[in-house]
């Protein structure tokens, strides 16, 4: 009996170049109206009095070959423009990188629950940050402190450390070696910064405020330093995606047809890391996003790595800042921290991917 | 002409012996099949050679080493299908059988007309096109082995090797998938090594057995040579008859009458 082939259509159908040439364009219309109304909410909603239409006429004046009069004042247009674009701006920066870092390492470790702080990113972000703040080296708010760039090198050097405990210690430099020796570095360096919080009790609500997330800082300068990092990372993981779906059939057969995985691995991960470091120097821990964006990707466009790698991008970016809109307006004036909004939805959603993982998730 | 040569093969796993200076060669266009008790080190045998596996001795395709070779160099050779391929969740046929033109692009490159083209006509040899949309996990035992020959067929290399390719199969898919292997070899020209437990498949369709004993080589030879039932009583640990049906050697137990004791 033949079989219906779903979304191949024509007389003739080229079944191969049908499916590998197709583009996923569900996905990337959705991806791409969710991006547009997360930005322009983002951009519209906060607690300055600013009338929407007045705004919407700011924007619409900025298109090019467009002149509307929007009668903002000038403290109001500074707002929209240096105050909730690279707040939305850096939230989709940050959502991507993370949403990619957590697809990528998803992809090399071909464990669905893996998430872009597995092999030590967050314990030795946080470490590095905690040494900032309790040093008085960093407020923990200024562009230029050294809480972003101890945070980086933190992460970076947590990285680092597992990926040489893991490929000293595994005689067969298995996957699985590397994914133990992150366990171990990230509870050695989670146990030392809590250690230098407890010790330092008078920072401990700005080291908790770093953990839990924030884009409340959001400057240009932070987004000017994040986005060559989370260029450079999206490059070279985006270069890897086909390679990537041969690394779905395992180290032994994608060795067979020519891959050389241990390399693969090692270039995503440093790719992931790098990226990953990037936002979390600038926004602090935000969880889950890596987690969440790529499985919603794959329930909804299948689990190719050459479609779900870019899509995350898209959708990490419009989910971090509808999140962080929920962030301030929920509580407005007053703001709820991201990490707490995203943990707050991933919850509930991990236990959904899990329900699902055997049919639909790689 | 020799396309393929193995010398002095050995692999120790933690003081155990698993091969034991094993010397091959294979024919251009030749079907070698290589059989033995479970334990012989058939499988490892078939991994070494596809270089997959470190081991002592020395590998040449073509007159080259394979040590020399790049893994992508050598995965345009030689194809390896393993006896429990990897299934990756929701990866569609197509995908599937495309990933064996991996070999054959370059790192940044992304599959072209002509790899399409190809697999399309691997597909409908392997009368898969009509379930290209469907995903591996949907399809039955004997569907799931035409994709892995399908794949190594579409990585177009001259040698192909098949760990127990009908391990899993009844009886009529063994031989669909068999008499496949056999006419794609003729096609394609594919000269193909199958590890094997089947003694009568094995003399039916080889050209040459090698009979694998405790990680060496006990025979080799034409079928007709190798399966000799005392040898193979004496390897297989059971009593066994070969007989001689249409011109074919049948490898049957020979049961005896009395309950063991």
């Amino acid at each position: 009996m033949p079989v219906k082939q779903q979304g191949v259509e024509g007389p003739a159908p080229r079944v191969v170049g049908g499916v590998t040439e197709k583009l996923p364009v569900r996905g990337l219309v959705i991806g791409f109206v969710a991006i547009a109304v997360a930005t322009t909410a983002g951009l519209l909603i906060g607690p300055a009095d600013i009338d929407r239409t007045n705004a919407v006429k700011e924007l619409l004046d900025r298109l090019p070959f467009i002149s509307v009069e929007s009668g903002l004042t000038s403290i109001q247009k500074n707002i929209i423009w240096e105050v909730r674009l690279p707040r939305v701006a850096l939230g989709a920066l940050v959502g991507g990188t993370l949403a990619l870092s957590g697809a990528s390492y998803q992809a090399v470790f071909r464990n669905p629950l893996a998430d872009p702080y597995l092999l030590g990113a967050a314990a030795g972000a946080g470490l590095g940050a905690t040494v900032a703040i309790v040093t008085g080296s960093g407020d923990g708010v200024g562009t230029f402190d050294l809480v972003p760039l101890l945070a980086f090198v933190g992460a970076l050097a947590a990285v680092a450390l597992t990926y040489l405990l893991g490929y000293s210690s595994g005689t067969q430099r298995s996957p699985a070696a590397l994914l133990l020796a992150g366990v171990a570095v990230a509870s050695f360096l989670t146990a030392v910064q809590t250690f230098i919080q407890q010790q330092n009790v008078e920072t401990i609500r700005q080291v908790y405020t770093w953990i839990l997330g924030r884009l409340n800082t959001a400057s240009w300068d932070e987004v000017s330093l994040l986005a060559p990092y989370g260029f450079v990372s999206a490059m070279l993981i985006l270069v890897c995606r086909r390679i990537l779906d041969v690394m779905r059939l395992g180290d032994f057969e994608a060795s067979s047809l020519g891959i050389r995985p241990q390399l693969i691995r090692l270039v995503v991960i440093c790719a992931a890391s790098l990226g990953t470091a990037a936002a979390v120097s600038v926004s602090g821990l935000i969880a889950f996003v890596g987690i969440i964006v790529p499985h919603t990707v794959r329930l909804l466009v299948g689990a190719s790595n050459r479609i779900v790698l870019p899509l995350s991008i898209l959708f990490g970016a419009a989910f971090l800042v509808f999140v962080d809109l929920l962030g301030r307006s929920l509580a407005s004036p007053a703001e709820i921290p991201i990490g707490v909004i995203t943990a707050f939805c991933g919850a509930p959603f991990f236990v959904i991917v899990l329900r699902s993982s055997k049919r639909t998730l790689g | 002409m020799n396309l393929f040569v193995a010398n002095g093969l050995g692999v120790r796993i933690d003081d155990v012996s698993i091969l034991n200076d094993v010397s091959l060669s294979v024919k251009a266009g030749e079907w070698v099949s290589i059989v033995g008790p479970n334990g012989a080190g058939k499988t490892t045998l078939l991994s070494v050679m596809a270089g997959l596996r470190p081991a002592s001795g020395s590998l040449s395709i073509q007159g080259r080493s394979l040590s020399d070779l790049t893994p992508r160099e050598r995965a345009r050779l030689l194809a390896y299908v393993p006896q429990h391929p990897e299934i990756p969740p929701g990866m569609t046929v197509n995908s599937y059988v495309l990933l064996g033109r991996t070999p054959h692009l370059s790192f940044l490159a992304m599959e072209g007309s002509r790899d399409f083209r190809l697999v399309e006509q691997v597909l409908e040899q392997f009368d898969l096109s009509s379930m290209g949309q469907r995903t591996l996990e949907s399809l039955s035992g004997g569907e799931l082995q035409r994709c892995h020959l399908a794949r190594a067929i579409a990585q177009a290399t001259p040698l192909v090797f098949l760990d127990e390719p009908t391990t899993a199969l009844d009886l009529g898919h063994q031989q669909q998938a068999l008499d496949r292997i056999r006419l794609l070899r003729e096609e394609h020209k594919v000269t193909v090594v199958v590890t094997m437990h089947d003694l009568t498949l094995a003399s039916q369709y080889s050209d040459r057995i090698i009979l694998m004993s405790k990680g060496q080589i006990a025979a080799e030879g034409k079928p007709a040579e190798v399966l000799d039932p005392t040898r193979l009583s004496e390897l297989y640990g059971a009593q066994v008859k070969v007989l001689k049906v249409d011109d074919h050697l049948v490898v049957v137990p020979s049961v005896s009458k009395e309950s063991p004791r």
